[in-house]
C-alpha cells in the first residue's frame, strides 16, 4: 500500500517467476520458508511479490546487494524505512537470507529448443520489438524484455506467449475512453488517481484526461493487447522463442 | 515596561489549561487536541472558509520534514505556533505567519525496533506550557513548549519486546493518558496515565486481565500474557462522567485463536474508565476472539442527543469491522449496530451486539476470503460530525483478501500471527467517503475514491468535508450533498487528518502529505 501504484507497476516487470515457491497451503518446507512466512511475509508477500514492503522476488535487491547486507537488513532493520529488525538468530539469519534469494532466482529448467531461431522468430514474425524494448529498441507499449529469462521461468514465458491473459502485474487496466469532442481513444493505464487518468495508447502516445470531462470510461482489468501466439506460431517456432526469451539473461 | 507587559502575556497565553482543553469547541481559532475535542468530532465552527468560496483555496505555505516514513501527524494548534511530529519520533514548533521552525526536538532511537506498520507518530497533546510526545521506542516525553527542550523522559514499556508508540497523547486535569502498540508481536497491552508535571506513573490499566482479575477467565492457559489487545489510537473524554473511552487491538496471535480460546477481553472493545483512577467503569466487545486481526482502534464520538425519546449521552463508533454502532456511553449499552460497508465476517449481531461469526472467514489452508481486509473499513484516519448538518462522516476502505493458516510460536519481539494475507487480483479496491445518519447509520450520500485512502476527515462549519487520497488529491466536497467543489494535487500519498485553525483573522486548513505540510488559505 506504501509504495506508489505506479513504482509497482515497473517493479512487476522485474519479477521472478511464480513457479518456484510451494503453492498456498502448502506446509513451509524449510527453516528459512517458515521464518519467511512467519516473519516477513506480512510484509513483503508470501512469495516475495511484495506488499506493504518491497518486492523481494526479483534478482537484485536495492538496499541487499551483497550477502553481508542482506544478513545485517534482516537482523537489524533499515533504519529510517518501514523495514523492522527481527531478533533472528545467526542460523535464523542465513536460513532467512537464503530464501530470499532463492525467491529472486529462477531455478534453472531444462530448456527445449533453438535460441537463435527463436531470436529470428523474436524480430522477425513474432513482431514482439513492435510493442517490447530489447536492448534500447523496440516499442515501449510493453515491458522491457532485457533480462526476463532471468526474472520468469521458461514455462511462465510460455504460457505469456500463448495466453496472455492468464498473468496480469498489479493495477493492471486495458482503457477506452471517449474524449469530450468524441474521439476513442484505448490503451494501458499509465496512472490514475480520483479525479484523472493517464493512458498510453497502441503508438505509444500518452493521453491524460479529467475523468468529469471524458464522455466514456472503461477499464477491462482481464484484457491484454498482447495477442496469442497460441495459432499464429508452430510449436516448433513457440519452442524456439521461448528458448531465445530464456536466453536473456543480462538486465541492461 | 511594556516589554515586559508583553513578554508576559505571551508566556501566559503559551500555556494549555485543562479547562482550555475542556472549552475547545468555544475556541476554534485553535486546535487543541488530537481530534479537536474530547468529545472527538474533529469538526471546525471555523466558516470563512466555505461552499461559495473554497473554489479559490490556494497553498499559503509549506513545510518539509526529514523522514521517509509515512508523515501521519494530526497538528496542534495555539497562540501562534504549530506543533508537529516528524516520523519516526521528532517534534517540531512551527510559526504559524511563515511555516518557519521555531525549534526541533530530535530523538535518537536504537537500531531495530520491531515495528508491524512502519516508524511512524500522529502527534502530541499539549498541557500547561508542556508538549507531550510518545516516541517509537515507548518513552513518555515532556517539552518545554516555549523551546523544546526536554523537561522529562520516562520509559513506558520496553521496546525490545516489540512495544512501540505511535498515537498522539491524551491530556485530562493534571495527566497524560499513553497507549501502547505492538499486538503483531505477541505483547500485553495496556492503557497508562502520568502525572503531567513529574512523569511519574498515576495508573496502568491491563487490556488482558491477570489471574484473580475479571475477564481473566476468558483466555484460556497462559495465552493472556501474550493477548495483544493494544491501544495504539488515541481515546475520547467526557468530562462530566469523568470517563476515559478507549479503543483496543487485536488479541495476539492476530489469526489463530486456537492458542487463546475464549473471547479475550478486552481486545477489540471500547473501555471506559474513571479517568482519575484507572478503574474499569465498563466495557463493550465488538469481536470476541477475532481471528482476523480486525482491532477496535478507531476513535470514538461523542453526541448527546435524543434516542428514542430520551436524551441520552451516546457513543458512535465505526468500527474497522464494517459495523457502525451507537451505545449509551453511559453504562456501556448496546443500541444499534449496521453495517455500513461489504463485510462477510459475521453473518450479524444479535440484540446485545454480539456478532454472529461466520466460519468461513477463518484463515485455513486453502485461503479464506474476508471482507474487509485487516486493514479494515475504517481505521486510526479519523471519523468527523458536524453539528450543522447532523451527518457522521467515514471514509471507507472497499478492499478483501485472502487468507492462509500459518504455524505460530511466542518469542520475545517476534512477529506472532498465524497467517499469510495475498492479495485479490480479480478486483480493485478503492475507497469511498460516506455520510452516515448518526443514529441510524444510514447512508445519506457517498464519494468514491480511486484507492482504499489512509487519510482522515475534517468538516467545518462552512459546510464542507476535506479528505485526502493515496494519490495525492486533497479535495473538498458539500458537506450536505457530497458534491465534490475543490482539489489540489499534493504530489504525496496522504497518511494524515486535515485540521482547521485561524490566524490573524483568517482561517487555514492543514494536511501532512507525502513529507510536507501543507497549510491552504483563501
Amino acid at each position: 500500500m506504501a509504495i506508489s501504484r505506479l513504482g509497482y507497476r515497473i517493479l512487476w516487470c522485474s519479477l521472478a517467476a511464480v513457479t518456484l515457491v510451494p503453492a498456498f497451503g502448502q506446509e513451509p518446507v524449510t527453516l528459512g520458508e517458515r521464518l519467511y512466512l512467519g516473519q516477513c511475509a506480512m510484509c513483503h508477500g508470501a512469495r516475495g511479490e511484495g506488499g506493504r514492503g518491497p518486492v523481494l522476488a526479483k534478482p537484485k535487491l536495492l538496499h541487499a546487494t551483497d550477502d553481508a547486507s542482506l544478513n545485517r537488513i534482516i537482523r537489524s532493520g533499515i533504519p529510517g524505512t518501514g523495514m523492522p529488525g527481527t531478533g533472528l538468530i545467526d542460523a535464523e539469519i542465513l536460513a532467512v537470507a537464503a530464501h530470499v534469494r532463492q525467491l529472486g532466482a529462477v531455478r534453472p529448467e531444462p530448456v527445449a529448443g533453438d535460441a537463435r531461431a527463436g531470436s529470428e522468430v523474436f524480430f522477425g514474425r513474432g513482431r514482439c520489438v513492435a510493442c517490447h524494448v530489447l536492448q534500447g529498441k523496440g516499442g515501449i507499449f510493453g515491458p522491457e524484455l532485457d533480462g526476463i529469462g532471468a526474472r520468469r521461468s521458461p514455462t511462465h514465458l510460455r504460457q505469456s506467449l500463448v495466453d496472455p491473459a492468464a498473468d496480469f502485474p498489479p493495477n493492471y487496466a486495458w482503457v477506452e475512453a471517449v474524449t469530450p469532442t468524441g474521439r476513442r481513444i484505448q490503451g494501458l493505464r499509465v496512472n490514475e488517481d480520483t479525479f484523472s487518468i493517464q493512458l498510453r495508447d497502441l503508438g505509444g502516445q500518452l493521453h491524460s484526461h479529467w475523468k468529469q470531462e471524458l464522455t466514456s470510461l472503461r477499464k477491462d482489468l482481464k484484457r491484454s493487447p498482447m495477442p496469442s501466439y497460441r495459432d499464429t506460431l508452430t510449436a516448433t517456432e513457440l519452442t524456439n522463442l521461448v528458448a531465445y526469451l530464456a536466453s536473456l539473461q543480462e538486465s541492461q | 515596561m511594556k516589554n515586559i507587559i508583553l513578554l508576559a502575556a505571551l508566556s501566559a497565553m503559551a500555556q494549555v489549561p485543562y479547562e482550555r482543553i475542556a472549552k475547545a469547541p468555544s475556541e476554534p481559532a485553535s486546535w487543541l487536541t488530537y481530534s479537536g475535542d474530547y468529545a472527538s468530532h474533529h469538526y471546525s465552527a471555523l466558516s470563512k472558509i466555505n461552499r461559495a468560496n473554497v473554489a479559490q483555496l490556494k497553498p499559503a505555505w509549506m513545510y518539509q520534514v526529514r523522514g521517509r516514513q509515512h508523515f501521519e501527524t494530526t497538528p496542534l494548534v495555539f497562540d501562534g505556533v504549530m506543533y508537529i511530529t516528524d516520523p519516526p519520533s521528532d517534534v517540531t514548533a512551527l510559526d504559524l505567519k511563515t511555516g518557519r521552525p521555531i525549534w526541533h526536538y530530535r530523538r535518537s532511537l536504537p537500531a531495530g525496533i520491531p515495528v508491524c506498520c512502519g516508524q511512524v507518530n500522529r502527534g502530541v497533546a499539549a498541557l500547561d506550557g508542556r508538549i507531550f510526545v510518545n516516541t517509537i521506542d515507548s518513552h513518555l516525553l515532556a517539552l518545554d513548549a516555549r523551546t523544546g527542550r526536554v523537561e522529562w523522559d520516562v520509559e513506558v514499556a520496553d521496546w525490545k519486546l516489540a512495544y512501540t508508540m505511535t498515537a498522539a497523547p491524551l491530556a485530562i486535569k493534571d495527566k497524560i493518558i499513553v497507549g501502547i502498540a505492538g499486538a503483531e508481536y505477541g505483547v500485553r497491552g495496556f492503557l497508562d496515565a502520568y502525572d503531567a508535571k513529574t512523569g511519574k506513573r498515576a495508573w496502568r490499566f491491563w487490556t488482558t486481565p491477570g489471574p484473580g482479575e475479571p475477564g481473566h477467565e476468558t483466555w484460556s492457559g497462559d495465552s493472556w500474557k501474550y493477548g495483544g489487545a493494544t491501544t495504539w489510537v488515541t481515546g475520547s473524554y467526557d468530562p462530566e462522567l469523568n470517563l476515559v473511552y478507549w479503543g483496543t487491538g487485536n488479541p495476539g496471535p492476530d489469526y489463530d485463536g486456537s492458542v487463546r480460546l475464549g473471547d479475550n477481553l478486552y481486545s477489540d472493545c471500547v473501555i471506559a474508565l474513571d479517568a482519575d483512577t484507572g478503574k474499569l467503569k465498563w466495557h463493550f466487545q465488538f469481536i470476541p476472539h477475532d481471528v482476523n486481526d480486525i482491532d477496535a482502534n478507531q476513535i470514538p464520538v461523542l453526541l448527546d442527543a435524543d434516542w428514542k425519546g430520551r436524551r441520552r449521552k451516546l457513543m458512535l463508533f465505526a468500527n474497522r469491522n464494517a459495523f457502525y454502532y451507537v451505545l449509551d456511553r453511559a453504562t456501556g449499552e448496546f443500541l444499534h449496530g449496521v453495517p455500513f460497508t461489504k463485510q462477510n465476517w459475521a453473518k450479524g449481531l444479535d440484540a446485545k451486539g454480539r456478532p454472529i461469526p461466520n466460519p468461513e472467514t477463518e484463515p485455513n489452508q486453502k485461503g479464506a476470503l474476508v471482507y474487509p481486509d485487516d486493514d479494515g473499513s475504517s481505521n486510526w484516519f479519523s471519523p468527523s460530525y458536524s453539528p450543522r448538518t447532523n451527518l457522521f462522516y467515514q471514509n471507507v476502505r472497499e478492499k478483501g483478501a485472502l487468507y492462509f493458516k500459518t504455524s505460530v510460536e511466542y518469542r520475545p519481539g517476534r512477529l506472532y500471527l498465524g497467517a499469510i494475507k495475498r492479495d485479490l487480483t480479480d478486483e480493485e479496491p478503492y475507497g469511498t467517503l460516506r455520510a452516515l445518519n448518526p443514529l441510524t447509520g444510514e447512508q445519506a450520500w457517498m464519494f468514491k475514491v480511486q484507492s482504499p485512502p489512509w487519510c482522515g476527515l475534517l468538516s467545518t462549519a462552512g459546510d464542507l468535508v476535506f479528505s485526502g487520497t493515496m494519490e495525492g488529491d486533497f479535495f473538498a466536497l458539500d458537506a450536505v450533498t457530497g458534491k465534490h467543489l475543490w482539489r489540489f494535487q499534493t504530489g504525496g500519498e496522504i497518511w494524515s487528518n486535515p485540521i482547521s485553525y485561524e490566524f490573524e483573522g483568517k482561517q487555514y486548513i492543514s494536511i501532512a502529505s507525502g513529507s510536507s505540510i501543507i497549510v491552504f488559505g483563501l
